[in-house]
């Protein structure tokens, strides 16, 4: 084969097979984000905690899932834990890797965006006599929150692609599914450009979101925001690769 | 003991008005200590503020004025000492520490304001949510006392479309909202640019005639010397002296104060 056929393309872009492997990779990325938000929220509350037992198994979490690579958890859920005894379907094996993967992700992300608000916020909310619940809810979650919105954004890319890994551990994804239409039919550049396109689309298509969303999030701080907001520390993002 | 060398020591016989010295002070500390670490930051603090009395905290950077202001109201908790507001003793207890915030209001360096929510959102939370106000009844008196400090007009703003003198009042407005006793200021002006530090100043001079408790921390020695009853000065964690404004300004006793005067008016 010397030459790459568009019209093969255009028509692996439009496979059925194809397509329901993006919808597995939607599913996998939203689960992952949901599941991840929920558990790296704990984990992150747990690392403020004063309690150094808490905060060093928070710490010990976050360490040990952001040091290694996520194709590693998967792998090792999949094909490791049931020589103990433990097995799930492949699609719980996938789910529980990227949870746990990214929720040591947004856990630093969450960390961070509450870090960044002012210690003067909170003092200010205690002297109004504010409880400890409003003050969280209505002064230090929203503003965390806004900070938390790019490097949320950029994580949420990343583990978009990353959910290709999951391929490796045989659940039908967009990669693994472009994968099997290539041995099939051996068009390897036809294929994977039509899988590229999909996953440059889904990328585009969460940025545009992430963007409406920093400007729903940022209308209060419009205008010369001096002093108070704009000041708040870049939260640093974390956009390592996994892999 | 501590109530007599007090007494003596804090010239409040030299101070204009002496509000009934029977009642409960509004603020009465004894022997308070404050570390940081090896670092002292309150060392031995006897202090007792009457009802309706206005009282100026100055002294050199980091001698403890802030640390002093913000164990009023336990943003910072001391380490030793008693210190009784309104009666109330400031111990670990949740309800004692509630009591004492409630009966003080807080204005800061830096305002504070919180930056997502409008002005007026900004002065009704605190009576809407530890008080249970109305959301109109809250909104009348946020407009209320939007008005005493003179921007009503502002209240649908967001804090950062506002000058910092704007800010400033609006967080002075945001603490009345919580009708306090007391107010602590803490280095109020120090922020702003100079056009903008009379128009908090005046504000806070009619808050004074209105008879509040006040503490504030300035370095405004015209202010000092119109509203305040009595001029606390510190130095290296300690109150080295306390007078009214007229002798510690002319007839300052330490020599300590005597060199910060000469530093600040010059
Ligand atoms: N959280 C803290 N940790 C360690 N040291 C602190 C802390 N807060 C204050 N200090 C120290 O305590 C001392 C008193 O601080 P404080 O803020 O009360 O001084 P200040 O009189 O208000 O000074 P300034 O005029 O600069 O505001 C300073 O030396 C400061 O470095
Ligand atoms: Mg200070």
């Amino acid at each position: 084969m010397s030459h790459f056929s568009p019209t093969a393309a255009v028509n692996y872009f439009f496979n059925y097979f194809l397509m329901k492997g993006v919808l597995v990779t939607i599913g996998l990325t939203v689960a992952a984000v949901v599941g991840g938000l929920i558990l790296g929220m704990g984990i992150a509350l747990l690392r403020m905690s004063s309690n150094p037992v808490l905060s060093g198994a928070a710490r010990l979490y976050i360490w040990f899932f952001r040091g290694t690579p996520l194709l590693i958890q998967l792998v090792v859920i999949y094909s490791g834990l049931p020589q103990l005894g433990i097995k799930f379907s492949v699609i719980t094996c996938a789910l529980v890797g990227l949870i746990l993967n990214e929720a040591a992700y947004l856990a630093e992300i969450v960390r961070s965006g509450f870090m960044a608000v002012s210690a003067g916020q909170r003092e200010a909310a205690w002297a109004l006599s504010l409880s400890p619940w409003v003050t969280f809810r209505r002064v230090t979650l929203p503003q965390a929150f806004r900070l938390m919105i790019p490097p949320l954004g950029n994580s949420i890319n990343s583990l978009l692609k990353a959910t290709s890994l999951a391929s490796v551990i045989s659940v039908e994804e967009l990669m693994r599914r472009s994968d099997m239409l290539m041995q099939e039919h051996f068009q390897i550049l036809e294929v994977y450009a039509a899988a590229t396109a999909y996953y440059l689309i889904l990328t585009s298509v969460w940025d545009a979101i992430q963007r409406r969303l920093e400007k729903h999030f940022g209308r209060s701080s419009a205008a010369k925001s001096r002093r108070v907001v704009a000041r708040a520390p870049v939260v640093q993002a974390s956009v390592e690769a996994r892999a | 003991m501590s109530e007599m060398s007090m007494n003596t020591a804090g010239g409040v016989e030299g101070a204009t008005a002496q509000p009934q010295l029977r009642e409960v002070p509004a603020v009465r500390m004894e022997a308070v200590y404050k570390h940081y670490g090896d670092f002292t930051a309150l060392n031995e603090v006897d202090l007792k503020v009457a009802k309706g009395e206005k009282i100026v905290v100055c002294g050199p950077s980091g001698s403890g004025k802030s640390t002093l202001i913000r164990c009023i109201n336990h943003i910072e908790k001391h380490d030793e000492g008693l210190i009784y507001v309104n009666g109330i003793e400031l111990d670990n207890q949740r309800k004692n520490i509630d009591a004492v915030r409630r009966d003080t209001g807080m204005v800061f360096q830096s305002f504070n304001l919180f930056p997502h929510m409008t002005v007026l959102e900004n002065c009704t939370l605190a009576p809407m949510t530890a008080n249970g106000m109305s959301e109109a009844e809250a909104k009348d008196l946020a407009m209320h006392f939007l008005t005493k400090v003179r921007i009503p007009d502002q209240a649908e703003k967001f804090p950062g479309q506002l000058s910092g003198g704007q800010q400033q009042r609006v967080a002075i407005a945001r603490a009345l909202c919580m009708r306090p006793k007391i107010m602590l200021f803490d280095e109020p002006t120090s922020a702003l640019d100079p056009e903008m530090v009379k128009e908090v100043l005046e504000t806070m001079k009619k808050l004074a005639e209105e008879g509040i408790t006040m503490l504030c921390v300035t370095h405004e020695m015209g202010f000092a010397r119109e509203v305040a009853d009595r001029i606390v000065f510190m130095n290296e964690g300690k109150v080295v002296e306390q007078a009214a404004p007229q002798e510690f300004f002319s007839n300052p006793k330490s020599e300590r104060a005597r060199t910060f005067l000469d530093q600040i008016i010059h």
